[in-house]
């Protein structure tokens, strides 16, 4: 992926590679199966961008979306939260809590200027170490071709 | 506020990649950072006292240690900073190892990364308030529930550790599924001769109460302090008086089905399920006795000598307390008659279960040891084995191995043939499955020495011809389509999870699978454990398995609950939820959604209903926090403070 596109909306024209390496993306993970995913893979050795700057938590269900919407008004590019995939939840149902919770956040995220396609959730076990340096290099494609979130956008809330 | 930050080398595991030394630079920029410094190898013992030095020497009250995953090493650094006097809660662990050296090539990005991830450890950190673990007093009774195998070999190994037991069964007696196998495999031992002295030990251990015909209602409480309800069922008949005569079984007039023998033969309204049964009492199934359906009858009063029949006897409640619970709630066979018409759908009487053969084969079972054919009660010269009925089988949804059925089928052809000399068993399989010790030569042996006909495909159809059974198949390895005449056909039905697994896992609040087998809480390394502390598993209600396997996991479910409850008293972690009451609304939010039911309501002093966090049944989630309205409920060590001064920190 060279993420150079041409965006009509003005978005990220011709994006360098200065400024993909200034992305800024945010990633929580829950700490029983996504974080000990990715563990898994950097004990395989999984090579991956470096953009995602990774936050620990207990549960999904601790994940507040007003988190997600911080970051992107500090200027988070990107957010991806990723748990344990729906049923395996270590405390039950926290990941139930969570996709509710966050799917109801990324249909409001248009409403804010923010392309819903730079919030994503996933499911990726303790076990799938493959799955998330995939997850990973997915994800920092998808944003790239978004380019930077718009200034105005991240100056402008306030809230 | 004085911050002390330790960046690891790890070897080179780290330093390859990241250079250490730019990092503990950047530390020292940062507010509050008073000495940084980058370490060889921090987890080693020089590395550990490395940091308590410079924790005293610094006056350090809060600590970022960049290394590893803190899965690998949070508590070894929270040890250490603890015995340099700083409180094992303000140490943060940043993972610049498996989340960046080991996943990165080019060392300015990587050291780039490790730099951020660092000063969100610092951030977190700073917000960080001293914790402290809490102590609550462990009960030292054990419930264990389930009394087959498993639950018998976990209430002997707690028992031998002077550990009371109660050990509670759902049926009239103790033994479970082994009680109904005539011989296990791959030493062909006889069922009972293994099991039942194990049995008589369960019912003369003095630590041990043992109570049938019951089941767990309800659980409350936390690890180290469950209470429990067990019902146990009336059953007409008096434990204390009964003596196991049998003179009311064989006065009884009312004829019902025989479960312990799978529906071989009948069985009486009141019965005992097997001569070996402990305890040794009969019971009465008001379904199928006369005097309950018809209203009248008596007989087995009149003939007990015991005196011990009591029609008015109703279910008990029993309560108590239970510092540890273990689970061995076994499985119970496929019902294979709807998924699979095609093998007759049931409508065949010589089309039988292994569990029904095993029946037949038991010398102690309703045949006396023959092998006959349901039909018309002869002797079946050809036999056909059909594996895997309702095990690796997509198309009903039941994708899994049940793990035994290779081996009981190599044992029944072996047991056939002695039973029947001049019979010819055939077994159409899918893949030999042999894994355990010695299952590879036993399955040889029902080969050369039995002679049975191993044939590797699946059953399409079975119809009847001439009185006997067609059963048509494909032999994948010749690649032709089969016909095998038989007399008698037995099918290799798959595991279940036991009835009402899944609501037992409800009311003890731990999770199961798509299939309501119970889920431990690591596939590895805490395969008896489950994710409620103090509930443990034993056996198949984990998932289908062997007896050896099976017993293995029983002694060491047991061993985790000697370990637990051998103790006075236990910490708890100090990370789970609080409240700030001042401000709590009583909306009750935080009590819907807690999966632990850890959260009451309690009236303070004002006269004000406010939640509060029974600290020993939060698990620390965080489910709450996020929940509540005004952002009173708070996780500690994942505050919203926290949490957010990562974000800041991240996107400065």
């Amino acid at each position: 992926m060279n993420g150079e596109t041409d965006r009509a909306d003005g978005g990220a024209v011709n994006a360098t590679d200065a400024d993909r390496a200034d992305l800024k993306l945010v990633a929580f993970l829950c700490n029983w199966c996504s974080y000990a995913g990715a563990d898994m893979a950097g004990t395989s050795r999984m090579l991956q961008p470096s953009q995602v700057r990774i936050i620990r938590l207990p549960c999904t269900g601790r994940m507040d979306p007003l988190l997600v919407l911080k970051a992107f008004q500090e200027g988070a590019d990107g957010v991806l939260v990723s748990g344990c995939h729906p049923g395996d939840c270590h405390y039950n149902d926290g990941n139930y809590y969570a996709r509710r919770r966050l799917e109801l956040l990324k249909r409001m995220l248009a409403v804010r200027g923010i392309e819903p396609e730079r919030f994503q959730y996933t499911w990726v076990s303790a076990s799938e170490g493959a799955r998330w340096a995939d997850v990973v290099q997915a994800f920092t494609t998808d944003i790239e071709s978004l380019g930077r979130l718009g200034a105005t956008v991240a100056g402008g809330g306030g809230g | 506020m004085r911050i002390g930050v330790f960046i690891c080398e790890c070897g080179t595991n780290i330093a390859a990649t990241v250079m250490t030394q730019k990092v503990a630079d950047a530390a020292l920029a940062l507010r509050d950072v008073y000495h940084s410094e980058s370490i060889q190898y921090t987890c080693s013992d020089p590395g550990q006292r490395t940091v308590m030095a410079a924790v005293q020497k610094h006056n350090l009250d809060r600590v970022v240690i960049a290394a590893c995953s803190p899965r690998m090493h949070e508590t070894t650094f929270r040890r250490t900073v603890a015995k340099a006097g700083v409180n094992p809660f303000m140490m943060e662990m940043v993972n610049i190892r498996e989340h960046c050296s080991w996943i990165h090539d080019d060392t300015d990005e990587a050291t780039e990364k490790a730099i951020d991830l660092m000063a969100m450890g610092v951030a977190k950190v700073r917000e960080e308030v001293p914790l402290f673990t809490s102590k609550v007093p462990v009960t030292s009774e054990v419930l264990v529930i389930g009394g087959g195998v498993a639950g018998i070999q976990a209430a002997l190994d707690i028992a031998d550790a002077g550990i009371p037991v109660t050990l509670v069964e759902r049926e009239p007696t103790l033994g479970g599924n082994m009680a109904r196998l005539d011989k296990t495999f791959p030493t062909l031992d006889c069922s009972s001769c293994i099991l039942t002295p194990r049995m008589v030990e369960v019912k003369h251990n003095q630590d041990i109460r043992l109570i049938v015909n019951a089941e767990v209602e309800a659980v409350r409480g936390y690890i180290g302090n469950f209470e429990a309800d067990i019902r146990k069922k009336a059953t007409c008949v008096d434990e204390e008086k009964c003596t196991g005569c049998y003179i009311c079984v064989e006065k009884c007039p009312s004829k019902a089905p025989d479960e312990f023998n799978a529906g071989v033969g009948e069985s009486k309204a009141i019965s005992i399920p097997l001569p070996q049964a402990v305890p040794l009492v009969a019971s009465l199934r008001k379904e199928h006795c006369r005097r309950y359906i018809k209203g009248k009858c008596g007989v087995c009063e009149k003939v007990c000598p015991a005196d011990a029949i009591d029609y008015e006897q109703e279910d008990r409640i029993f309560t108590d307390k239970f510092g540890a619970i273990v689970v061995a709630t076994g499985y119970e066979l496929f019902d294979w008659k709807t998924a699979y018409p095609n093998l007759g759908g049931g409508h065949y009487p010589d089309v039988i279960t292994a569990m029904q053969y095993e029946r037949m084969l038991s010398a102690s079972g309703p045949t006396e040891g023959h092998i006959r054919r349901p039909s018309d009660g002869a002797e079946p010269r050809n036999i056909v084995f059909i594996s895997c009925v309702g095990s690796r089988d997509e198309s009903i949804g039941r994708p899994f191995c049940c793990n035994v059925g290779c081996m009981y089928l190599a044992k029944q052809a072996i047991l056939t043939k002695e039973h029947i000399p001049d019979s010819q068993s055939y077994i159409f399989y899918m893949d030999m499955r042999a894994v355990g010790k010695d299952y590879e030569q036993f399955y040889r042996r029902a080969q050369r020495d039995a002679g049975a006909i191993y044939l590797r495909g699946r059953v399409g159809k079975i119809y009847p011809l001439d009185g006997k059974l067609m059963v048509m198949g494909a032999d994948t390895l010749s690649g032709q389509q089969l016909e095998v005449a038989a007399d008698l056909v037995v099918l290799a039905t798959g595991f279940t999870a036991s009835d009402g697994a899944a609501e037992l896992a409800q009311r003890l609040n731990i999770p199961y699978d798509q299939f309501d087998f119970l889920s431990e809480s690591h596939p590895k390394l805490r395969p008896v454990e489950t994710t409620t502390g103090g509930i443990f598993l034993a056996g198949t209600c984990q998932g289908p398995k062997d007896i050896p396997d099976t017993v293995a996991q029983a002694s060491a479910a047991a061993a985790k609950v000697i370990g637990l409850v051998s103790r006075d008293e236990m910490e708890t972690s100090p990370m789970v939820a609080e409240v700030n009451h001042m401000r709590c609304i009583g909306c009750w939010k935080c009590i819907e959604v807690c999966p632990y039911k850890a959260i009451e309501k309690q009236k303070l002093r004002d006269g004000r209903q406010v939640a509060i966090i029974i600290e020993s049944l939060c698990q620390g989630c965080g489910i709450c926090n996020v929940a509540c309205p005004p952002s009173v409920v708070s996780l500690r060590g994942y505050t919203d403070n926290q949490l957010i001064s990562e974000v800041v920190e991240v996107l400065r």
